[in-house]
């Protein structure tokens, strides 16, 4: 079968995969398509890293299928289209930075001029370097690059800032959404849940080898009530938490944080019994509580 | 005719060959701890025990004997430790999982390293040959040389077999342990360090099982020293070897997934 322009660049079908007794992955569908982000979050051991190398053939599913662009993973010119950064790949220390970019730019049969990768990955400096003597930042850093350099049409990145600066991580944030308005799709495994917020396009949650929840971060974050009134007021602890909408409330001297299913309610209540109340601010759940919530429910 | 027809670009894969081999190379190069005893044990041993301290008894040519035996020893290490320890690391490191995972062709990887072990074979001949041939008086046909040459540089894929199949089984921290412990006995069990018939006839018997055993023997035919057995004898032996522990190598590594 061969894969055309309408296949998802990186789909999984029905996957099922077990590791002795434990189902890493039961029975899960995921789509990726040209120029969209889809950050797949989930708690460790949730089946994340085996989607993704199931994705990329390094394992077999028990049952199910694993497709590249239409085609299986193993198949060497569809990965070709593909760029990858694993979380853990310690490369020779004593292998210099531009000989790691030569190397991994061979494989590729249209890559990007080294000079464009070391400029959108930021290693400039780090070129005639070894890689065993840099900071745990650089080596991410190398390894996006490698991971870009082949043009790539889909690309892997699992939790590609871990050990980033402030600095280094917007740079890269950059770099990413770059790609995808060039058509790039990309699969994001995250633990930073504003990272995912931040870039995705798409998220899926997977808890014990299932996706339990699949939208836009808005779609997400919307499953979740909740949201976070944040004031100052007379008023006492006790007072405000026996109200029945409040699911949660504290206080740090004068100033409450309340967490509540129907804000609009508390903040009609708060204004009617506090009068002289200020500085009144209501958030909704941002996605980390929705991850939260999704994940407990799954559990 | 299509007028739209393009040439797409292509992979080069003698590239990526040359480049995964050159790198490879380099890598170890500049690794002290397997560079150092590597490159520099062969010739010290040769200086001390063929030239400077050589007991030069009866008909015993050490400068001739040790030329080709240390050979062997010398390049048993880029096989054994070369394959070993860098197998080992790639694969607790997750840069082998990186490997598989990028579009590299499936057999750069061992092909590189094969290049690797063979290079520093080749340097590790040319050492002992110049030592030999300067100060150690060794005086050899053409022939000679050649057929040497060729059995230290071939002579290093069984070890590179074994190198393979150990660091499928242990950890970059481990693995020049266990190692040294099946390099150095049996250098010294195969008559590596001093001919066999100086040994006890129960080391001197079970001798044959050893690979390195099979490779000094062709070594000392190379250079025209009294060797046991026959050449194709030992040529089976050592590719049977090889064959056993790539096969060995390989159901490891399918596992490791």
């Amino acid at each position: 079968m061969r894969g055309d322009g309408l296949d998802p660049s990186a789909q999984l079908r029905a996957v099922r995969k077990h590791y002795g007794p434990i189902a890493a992955l039961d029975g899960v569908d995921l789509d990726v398509h040209a120029g969209e982000l889809l950050a797949l979050l989930g708690p460790n051991g949730a089946g994340k890293s085996t989607a993704i190398s199931l994705l990329l053939g390094l394992s077999d599913p028990d049952s199910g299928q694993a497709r590249l662009f239409g085609e299986s993973p193993h198949v060497l010119d569809v990965r070709r289209r593909v760029g990858v950064m694993l979380q853990s790949a310690g490369m020779p220390d004593t292998s210099k930075v531009s000989e790691l970019l030569a190397q991994t730019r061979s494989y590729y049969p249209d890559p990007l001029d080294t000079d464009e990768c070391v400029a959108t990955a930021g290693i400039a400096d780090l070129l005639g370097r070894r890689y065993g003597k840099l900071s745990g930042g650089q080596q991410r850093r190398v390894q996006f690059a490698l991971a870009i350099s082949g043009r790539p049409q889909l690309l892997f990145l699992d939790e590609p800032t871990v050990g980033l600066d402030v600095e280094s991580r917007q740079a890269l944030w950059n770099a990413i959404r770059a790609l995808v308005a060039g058509g790039c799709a990309v699969l994001l495994t995250t633990h930073y849940l504003e990272e995912a917020e931040a870039l995705a396009d798409r998220v899926a949650v997977l808890a014990r080898g299932r996706i339990v929840a699949e939208g836009s971060v808005r779609e997400i974050r919307a499953r979740v009530a909740q949201r976070r009134i944040r004031c100052v007021s007379a008023l006492t602890l006790e007072a405000i938490s026996a109200w029945p909408d409040v699911r949660s409330i504290c206080r740090d001297g004068d100033r409450f944080e309340i967490v509540t299913d129907s804000a609009e309610t508390v903040v009609r209540q708060l204004l009617r019994e506090d009068t002289r109340l200020s500085e009144l601010e209501v958030q909704r759940a941002g996605l980390a509580e929705a991850f939260v919530e999704i994940t407990q429910e799954a559990a | 005719m299509n007028a739209l027809v393009q040439t797409l670009p292509r992979v080069s894969l003698p590239r990526v060959y040359a480049l995964e081999s050159k790198h490879e190379f380099l890598r170890l190069l500049r690794s002290p701890s397997f560079a150092v005893p590597t490159l520099m044990f062969p010739p010290m041993f040769y200086l001390l025990f063929a030239v400077l301290f050589t007991s030069g008894r009866g008909d015993f040519q050490a400068n001739i004997y040790l030329l080709a035996t240390y050979g062997v020893f010398g390049v048993m290490a880029p096989g054994l430790f070369g394959f070993g320890v860098s197998v080992a690391l790639d694969r607790e490191r997750g840069w082998l999982t990186l490997k598989r995972a990028q579009p590299m062709p499936a057999g750069a990887y061992l092909a590189s390293k094969l290049v690797m072990a063979m290079l520093f074979a080749t340097i590790i001949f040319a050492t002992l040959a110049l030592i030999a041939t300067t100060v150690g008086g060794v005086r050899v046909p053409v022939a000679s040389w050649l057929a040497l040459l060729i059995v230290d540089v071939l002579g290093v894929l069984p070890f590179c077999a074994i190198g393979l199949f150990v660091g499928t089984l242990v950890n970059g921290s481990g693995a020049p342990a266990v190692i040294n412990l099946i390099y150095l006995p049996m250098s010294f069990l195969s008559g590596l360090w001093m001919p066999l018939t100086a040994l006890p006839a129960a080391v001197r018997g079970f001798a044959p099982v050893w690979p390195a055993f099979h490779l000094g023997q062709l070594a000392l035919a190379a250079v025209g020293q009294p060797s046991d057995g026959t050449p194709f004898g030992h040529i089976f032996a050592l590719a049977a070897i090889a064959v056993f522990f790539l096969i060995l190598a390989r159901r490891r590594l399918a596992r490791s997934t």
